[in-house]
């Protein structure tokens, strides 16, 4: 356990054996997880009591083929960004705070864990707070001052979010007298119809979106994500937003249930137009970013859109794809902002004009963004297209043509803003010609194609990703009926 | 109430860390009324007393002023808040009234706890039981929420030594009523810290009040005596220590457990006797908290006293 992890970090005090803790710590996590979700694929849930006490009066862990697949989701992305993490690590913090990064990474690691992993409401919250406050560390630890402003406003935008979570979680707990998940589900459709229960799902649901940057309440995050060293946008983008569209999944179908959540509060109707607005307004704005990092942040946005497409078209097939897409785009979000992390360490800047003519200087590493964009757009072969695919199949079985249009043109939208990217490094002189750019080095450069290699792998080779979020997304579906 | 409406229009911020700390003790009052003696006694601490004095600090590195913020931002957050507090509002009508013996909250896993933690755990303190080892996950949780809190100050503030700002080596030591002052209740603090630490199984109290108490000792005498023989009687290093160890003796109480074929955290397997090994386990687990709570309070302190901006 990575919790472990942490405190240890810190008491080494040295930069390259912190990395090594770290990393072979996300590796066994990494490894649990698999083990979890095979358990869970072939023995179906597993719960543990944690301090022997049974479910309702102390804690559980309840793991189902849902959250089994986010934990490998998230413990994947960290174990593959560290090794990564490592050279660029070095060359974009303060070497005296390198140690304070692994340790704050670990307990941010924990946190996401945590909040996947537990089956008790007040548990998420808990686990909640630990990964938030690790990752405003994270991300002021760059040497950019900026990225203090940009921490300072996800720390603010945050807290607000884990109050409102917390309302939320008190207003449930007085009506029903439980924390625990399961138990909840059983007790509040005798309670479902008073004010005090809408409200506590109204703040829990505003709650999440804040955390998981719903539009329109995604101002933080594209400044988080720039300002970031290269190492933890890759991990956040993979990982943090995930794990809060997990979190709605399952308030919204495990604890509420489909029929309150969409039926008497009609989320449904919300979610998706603001969704959809969400998606082009935050293309357009990628699009004329002039720093790509940037530019990545606010495509994470219109991502995050397309997963809650998915889900407010409650079907089996909605859901499945915004699964799928949860482990596609932290798939390729992660590959992409780790070949920009290559960028960073050899010309120290992501801006488009400082890019122009790397392509030439970095085959492999402008490479590997082209491979990662085409993902992004939607290119049959890679990840992205199966996720486009599978919900444009979603939207089509409910007759919504119109809706399956809006995603393609969306999928446009996402290649302009690649496009522009490649434009600058492959057919633009180089701002300084004098200048001497070589290729990065081979231990960036591993971690990454191994990144773009499974973006590739996961495209062609689908029975994996496509099977187990169909299972989840019955087994969702179904804890209505 | 009114106090918060007075934080919210001050432009002093120190007048308002001042009220804050009103704020918290008038909270704190209100929870004695309502009978929740252990969170009373927590908001006192943590809020009114801890809490203040960090701000203070925090202030030192700042400014006392506020910047004039446009009309037009006002607006807006004002907005959010009513719709906010309306929602609340809105959301309570329907409500079990307060102190209502058959709303939901009391009548689930409440009488479990309150009929069964003796026999089952063995101590007086129902809440201790309840925190330590019925929700004792959640416990390590909120462990671990205060150590990231510091290791992010300290990452931030904490990592580039040298001692200026405020709180000159010397500190107020010509100050005489102080400096006698704060010898006298030194000591008495400290021992207080540790009544309310062991204590917490009998009465109000526990591993985070005590740590928080056990910090102001320190804090107390950093300010009076100076940053320099604080740091000579706790080296920032040694407190950094304490802190992880207090959240790894905590986990590894778990683990441990594990070992013994429990579950997480499962203290009935640590002796031979189940109640027992609650009893040992609680204590174990309170004295981490304990610990991680007061080192990481002082390294809090550390890092804003001795912060220099970096060049």
């Amino acid at each position: 356990m990575p919790l472990l992890a942490g405190p240890v970090c810190l008491l080494l005090h040295h930069p390259r054996l912190s990395w090594g803790l770290a990393t072979t710590a996300s590796w066994i996590a990494f490894f649990i997880a698999l083990t979890l979700l095979d358990q869970v694929l072939s023995n179906g849930t597993i719960t543990y009591a944690l301090g022997g006490w049974a479910a309702p009066w102390g804690i559980e862990y309840r793991i189902d083929e849902i959250n089994a697949f986010v934990l490998l989701i998230v413990s994947g992305i960290s174990a593959i960004t560290l090794p990564f993490a490592r050279t660029s690590i070095e060359y974009e913090i303060n070497p005296r705070r390198i140690y304070i990064l692994y340790t704050a990474w670990m307990l941010c690691l924990t946190g996401l864990l945590g909040i996947t992993i537990t089956g008790d409401v007040f548990n998420v919250f808990v686990f909640l707070e630990i990964a938030s406050l690790s990752s405003y560390t994270l991300i002021s630890l760059s040497r950019d001052p900026r990225s203090l402003t940009a921490a300072f406003r996800y720390l603010v935008m945050g807290t607000i979010g884990a109050t409102f979570i917390l309302i939320g979680i008190a207003l449930l707990y007085i009506m029903t007298g439980t924390l625990n998940m399961m138990d909840l589900s059983q007790r509040i459709p005798a309670v479902a119809d008073t004010r005090t229960v809408k409200m506590a799902f109204t703040f829990l649901i505003v709650g999440i979106g804040l955390k998981a940057a719903l539009f329109p309440m995604h101002f933080w995050l594209p400044n988080a994500y720039a300002f970031a060293p290269s190492a933890v946008s890759a991990l956040f983008a993979g990982t943090a937003t995930k794990v809060a569209v997990y979190l709605l999944l399952r308030f919204f179908f495990t604890v509420f249930g489909p029929e309150f959540s969409f039926d008497v509060m009609q989320s449904d109707r919300v979610l998706l137009p603001l969704a959809l607005v969400g998606v082009f307004a935050a293309s357009t704005a990628a699009i004329v970013q002039s720093d790509v990092k940037r530019m990545l942040g606010y495509s994470s946005v219109a991502q995050i859109g397309y997963m809650v497409i998915g889900i407010s078209l409650v079907s089996v097939l909605g859901v499945t794809a915004g699964i799928l897409h949860l482990f596609n785009h932290a798939l390729m979000k992660a590959a992409l902002f780790v070949s920009l992390g290559c960028v960073v360490y050899r010309i120290g800047s992501t801006r488009l004009t400082d890019m122009a003519g790397v392509g030439r200087a970095m085959p492999w590493t402008m490479g590997a963004f082209v491979v990662g964009g085409l993902s992004l757009v939607g290119v049959p072969l890679t990840v992205g297209f199966i996720s486009k695919w599978y919900l444009i199949l979603a939207a089509l079985e409910q007759q919504w043509w119109w809706l399956a249009v809006l995603v393609l043109v969306s999928s446009l939208l996402a290649l302009i803003y690649i496009w522009r990217v490649v434009e600058f490094a492959y057919f633009k002189a180089p701002a300084d010609p004098a200048r001497e750019i070589t290729e990065a080095p081979a231990t960036l450069l591993i971690p990454t194609w191994l990144l773009i290699l499974a973006n590739v792998y996961f495209g062609i080779d689908t029975s994996l990703t496509v099977g187990v979020a169909e299972r989840a997304a019955k087994l969702l579906m179904g804890t209505a009926s | 109430m009114a106090t918060a409406i007075a934080v919210a229009r001050l432009d002093q911020l120190f007048a308002a860390v001042m009220l804050f700390g009103i704020y918290s003790l008038l909270s704190a009052a209100l929870f004695v009324v309502m009978d929740a003696v252990d969170v009373a006694f927590t908001e006192a601490a943590v809020g009114a007393g801890i809490a203040t004095i960090l701000m203070l600090s925090a202030l030192a590195l700042t400014s006392r002023t506020q910047r004039p913020v446009p009309r037009r931002r006002h607006w807006m957050a004002t907005g959010v808040v009513v719709v906010t507090g309306l929602g609340v509002i809105y959301g309570t009508l329907d409500m079990p009234s307060y102190g209502d013996p058959n709303a939901p909250a009391h009548l689930h896993v409440v009488p479990h706890y309150l009929q069964q933690s003796m026999a089952e755990i063995g101590i007086p303190n129902v809440v201790t039981s309840v925190l330590a080892s019925y929700r004792g996950y959640d416990t390590l949780g909120e462990t671990v929420v205060i150590f990231t809190a510091a290791v992010g100050v300290i990452g931030r503030l904490g990592v580039v030594p040298g001692i200026t700002a405020y709180v000159k080596s010397g500190g107020m030591q010509h100050h005489l009523i102080l400096r006698i002052t704060a010898k006298l209740m030194l000591p008495l603090i400290l021992l207080f810290a540790l009544y309310v630490q062991f204590h917490g199984d009998y009465g109000p109290g526990g591993g985070f009040q005590a740590g928080v108490i056990f910090a102001s000792a320190f804090i107390l005498y950093g300010l009076v005596f100076g940053l320099e023989d604080a740091t000579a009687v706790a080296p920032s290093i040694v407190v950094r220590v304490v802190a992880a160890c207090g959240v790894l003796l905590y986990a590894l109480v778990g683990v441990l457990s594990l070992f013994l074929g429990g579950n997480y955290l499962d203290y009935g397997v640590l002796v031979e006797d189940p109640t027992q090994g609650q009893h040992i386990g609680i204590l174990l687990v309170e004295f981490g908290v304990g610990m991680t709570v007061a080192a990481s309070m002082i390294s809090l302190f550390y890092a804003y006293a001795s912060y220099k901006p970096e060049e």
